[in-house]
C-alpha cells in the first residue's frame, strides 16, 4: 500500500472531502467540527449513531462491540467515545453496507481506536473489496488499506453468532451498489439497511458501480419479507436506515411503493420513445419531490430521474 | 414505645397540608370519560368514506393532487401490509371514533403526568404527555398516533402531536407526511367534547388545514376489541403496487358529475376555501333528487346507493 496516498486520502478526509471516487453524492462536505454522535437505543442489544454520513448501528453485549457502518475516519474519536459510554469491550466486528466513503471511511481509524490489540474483522460484500483495492482513476486517491474489509464474501449471506444472538449478513445485488448488504440482528429483531433505504432522500442508484432501480425495489421487497410489525403495523422489527430516522416495516413500505411507482411511470414513458429530457418535462415524481427530492429542481430529483431511466434502458 | 407528643403549631400545619391536598390539582377541565361520537360533521365523508377524486376543502398543492390521483384502493386489499394499517392520530377521531379518556397521576406528587386516549378503531391508543417533556429527536422512531404534549390554556387544552407517520387526509389517497404538525385543541361544553384540528404539512399543504370533531358523554358506553389480522388472499407477485399512471384514473371525474359540482372546484387546494371563489365557478347545480348519502347519520344508515 502506498503510505503516501494513504495519507492523501486522510488528509482529504480531514477536510471533508474523503475519497471522492467513493462519496454518495448526496452526502459530501459535512462539517466535522459541528457534528455530535448522538445514541438512540433501538431494541434489544442494538443502538443507532446518528452523526454525520450513513447512520451507524451499534451491537453491544458480553462479546465486544459490533459496528455496522463507520461514517468518516475524521469521526471515529467521537464514535469511540459515544461506544465506550456503552461497552468497554472491544470492537471485535464491523460490517459495511456498502463501499461508500461515509460508510467506510472510519474503518481503519476505529479498528485503530477500538481494537485494543486485535484487528476487528471487517465484514463486506467482495464486490465493496474488489472496489476498493482497484487502482484509482485519475484525479482520485486510493483507499487506504486500514479500510479494506479484511472478511469479504461472495455468497448469497453470511452469518454468524455474536453477543447471544444470530446476525445474518445479506447481499442485495446490483442495488445501491453492486456490493449492498443489509444486516439483520435475529434476537434484538432490528435491521440495518445501508443505503438502499434513505426514509428522507430518493435511492441514489450509482449505477458506475452496478446500482439499478430494480435491484433497489427487490432489496427493499427484501427487507419487508423480514420484518414482521407487531399489532396494527407498527413496533416488531425495527429498521435503521443508512440514512435519516429510525424506522418500521410501515415506512419501508411507503418507500418501496415510492420508488415502484416512480419506475412504472418512468418506464411507460420509455414505452412511449420518451426522451430524458421529454421524461423530466413529464414531472413523473412531482408528487414525490418536496419529500424525498429536495424539490423539483433539487439535485436529489435530477440525480434520480435520470439513474432510474437510465436504469431502465433508457437512452 | 415512645410516646408522641402534639404540638399546636404541627396541628396547624397538618391541617393546611390537609387543606391544600384536597384542593384541585388543577383549575382546568376534566375530559375524562366515555365519548361518543357525532358524525353531524362531513358524514359521509368520515362513515361510508369519501368519494374518489373529493379533494373539496383542503388546502393542498399540486403534489398532493396528483398523489391521490394516483391512489388506487386495490393497495389495501391487495397489499398485505395495508391490511390493518390504522388511521393516524390526525384522522382517527374522524373515523370509528369511540373514545375513552383517562387520567395518569404522579402518586408521590399528585401532579398530572399524561392523559390517555383509547379509541375504538384500531384499539388505538394514545398518550398525552403533560408534565412539560420534550418531544424525542427528529432522528426517532414515527408512530401511528406520534408523540404528544399538552398544555393549559385557560380551560382549553391544547396538543402538539409531531413524529407521526405518513398517512392521509382523506382516505381516498389524499397524502399527509411524516412532517407534519397537529394542533389540537380540545374544549368541553357540559356533556359534549370538541375537538379542532389544525394540520400543518410542509409537503402537501399550503396553509393549514382547520377540522373539527364532536362527542357527547356517554357513561354507559362500551367498547369492545376492533380486531384485525392481515391475510394474504389475493394471489400477486411479490412487491405489487397498485396504482394508476398520470391521465389514467377514470374515477376522478365521478364526484363532480354525481354531485353536479365543477371540477375545477373539486380538486382542492387553498384558493377553494375562501368564499371569493364562488365568483369564479358556475353556479352549483344540485342533482334533481338526492340520490347518494342523503340519510347519512350513523354508520349503518347511509344510503349509498348505486349509479
Amino acid at each position: 500500500m502506498n503510505r503516501v496516498l494513504a495519507l492523501a486520502a486522510l488528509t482529504a478526509g480531514l477536510i471533508g472531502a474523503q475519497e471522492p471516487n467513493f462519496q454518495n453524492p448526496n452526502f459530501q462536505n459535512p462539517n466535522f467540527q459541528n457534528i455530535e454522535e448522538h445514541i438512540l437505543p433501538v431494541q434489544g442489544s442494538v443502538y443507532m449513531l446518528v452523526g454525520a454520513g450513513g447512520n451507524t448501528t451499534l451491537q453491544v453485549g458480553k462479546d465486544g462491540v459490533l459496528l455496522v457502518d463507520t461514517q468518516f475516519a475524521t469521526l471515529a474519536p467521537k464514535i469511540m467515545a459515544a461506544v465506550r459510554t456503552l461497552s468497554a469491550m472491544p470492537v471485535r466486528y464491523i460490517i459495511n453496507t456498502n463501499v461508500h466513503g461515509e460508510h467506510t471511511g472510519g474503518n481503519g481509524a476505529i479498528a485503530k481506536l477500538g481494537g485494543e490489540g486485535a484487528i476487528p474483522r471487517i465484514i463486506a460484500n467482495d464486490h465493496v473489496l474488489n472496489r476498493m483495492t482497484a487502482p484509482p482513476a485519475a484525479g482520485q486517491v486510493a483507499v487506504p488499506e486500514s479500510d479494506w474489509p479484511n472478511d469479504e464474501y461472495f455468497t448469497p449471506t453470511k452469518d454468524f453468532f455474536f453477543n447471544g444472538e444470530a446476525v445474518v449478513v445479506y447481499h442485495m445485488p446490483a442495488a445501491h451498489t453492486d456490493g449492498d448488504s443489509i444486516v439483520f440482528f435475529r434476537r434484538s429483531d432490528v435491521i440495518s439497511t445501508g443505503d438502499i433505504f434513505t426514509p428522507e432522500t430518493y435511492p441514489v442508484i450509482d449505477m458506475t458501480r452496478g446500482g439499478s432501480v430494480q435491484g433497489i425495489i427487490d432489496a427493499l421487497n427484501r427487507i419487508i419479507e423480514l420484518t414482521v410489525p407487531a399489532k396494527y403495523q407498527e413496533g416488531g422489527t425495527y429498521v435503521i436506515p443508512g440514512h435519516g430516522r429510525l424506522c418500521e416495516e410501515a415506512d419501508v413500505v411507503e418507500y418501496r411503493d415510492m420508488v415502484t411507482i416512480i419506475r412504472d411511470r418512468i418506464q411507460d414513458l420509455i414505452r412511449k420513445g420518451k426522451t430524458l429530457d421529454e421524461v423530466r418535462a413529464a414531472r413523473p415524481t412531482l408528487d414525490y419531490d418536496t419529500q424525498y427530492g429536495g424539490g423539483a429542481t433539487g439535485p436529489g430529483t435530477e440525480r434520480f430521474v435520470e439513474a432510474v431511466y437510465r436504469s431502465l434502458g433508457g437512452k | 414505645m415512645a410516646r408522641v407528643k402534639r404540638h399546636p403549631v404541627i396541628c396547624v400545619l397538618f391541617s393546611m397540608g390537609m387543606a391544600f391536598a384536597t384542593a384541585p390539582a388543577f383549575a382546568q377541565v376534566d375530559f375524562t370519560g366515555e365519548w361518543n361520537p357525532l358524525y353531524h360533521e362531513d358524514g359521509p365523508e368520515r362513515l361510508p368514506g369519501p368519494e374518489l377524486g373529493d379533494y373539496t376543502e383542503l388546502p393542498i398543492n399540486n403534489a398532493a393532487r396528483m398523489r391521490a390521483d394516483s391512489y388506487d384502493a386495490d393497495r389495501i386489499s391487495v397489499v398485505p401490509e395495508y391490511q390493518c394499517r390504522p388511521h393516524g392520530v390526525d384522522y382517527s377521531m374522524r373515523g370509528l371514533g369511540n373514545l375513552r379518556i383517562w387520567r395518569e397521576f404522579d402518586t408521590a406528587t399528585q401532579k398530572l403526568i399524561a392523559f390517555h386516549t383509547h379509541l375504538l378503531a384500531w384499539d388505538s391508543e394514545r398518550t398525552i404527555y403533560m408534565d412539560g417533556r420534550p418531544h424525542p429527536p427528529a432522528y426517532a422512531d414515527h408512530t401511528w398516533q406520534g408523540f404528544s404534549t399538552g398544555v393549559w390554556e385557560g380551560n382549553m387544552l391544547t396538543i402538539t402531536t409531531t413524529h407521526m407517520k405518513t398517512n392521509y387526509l382523506r382516505r381516498n389517497g389524499v397524502p399527509r407526511s411524516d412532517k407534519a404538525t397537529l394542533t389540537e385543541h380540545w374544549m368541553r361544553h357540559g356533556d359534549y367534547l370538541t375537538v379542532v384540528t389544525v394540520i400543518d404539512d410542509p409537503v402537501f399543504l399550503t396553509e393549514p388545514l382547520v377540522r373539527s370533531d364532536n362527542w357527547f358523554l356517554d357513561p354507559g358506553q362500551g367498547i369492545g376489541v376492533f380486531g384485525c389480522e392481515s391475510e394474504p388472499e389475493v394471489p400477486r407477485p411479490t412487491g405489487t403496487v397498485p396504482h394508476h399512471l398520470p391521465g389514467t384514473n377514470p374515477f376522478l371525474t365521478e364526484f363532480a358529475r354525481w354531485y353536479g359540482l365543477p371540477e375545477d372546484a373539486v380538486r382542492g387546494g387553498a384558493e377553494t376555501l375562501y368564499p371569493e371563489y364562488k365568483s369564479k365557478i358556475k353556479p352549483y347545480n344540485p342533482p334533481a333528487k338526492c340520490e347518494r348519502y342523503c340519510t347519512c347519520t350513523t354508520l349503518f344508515n347511509c344510503n349509498v346507493s348505486s349509479r
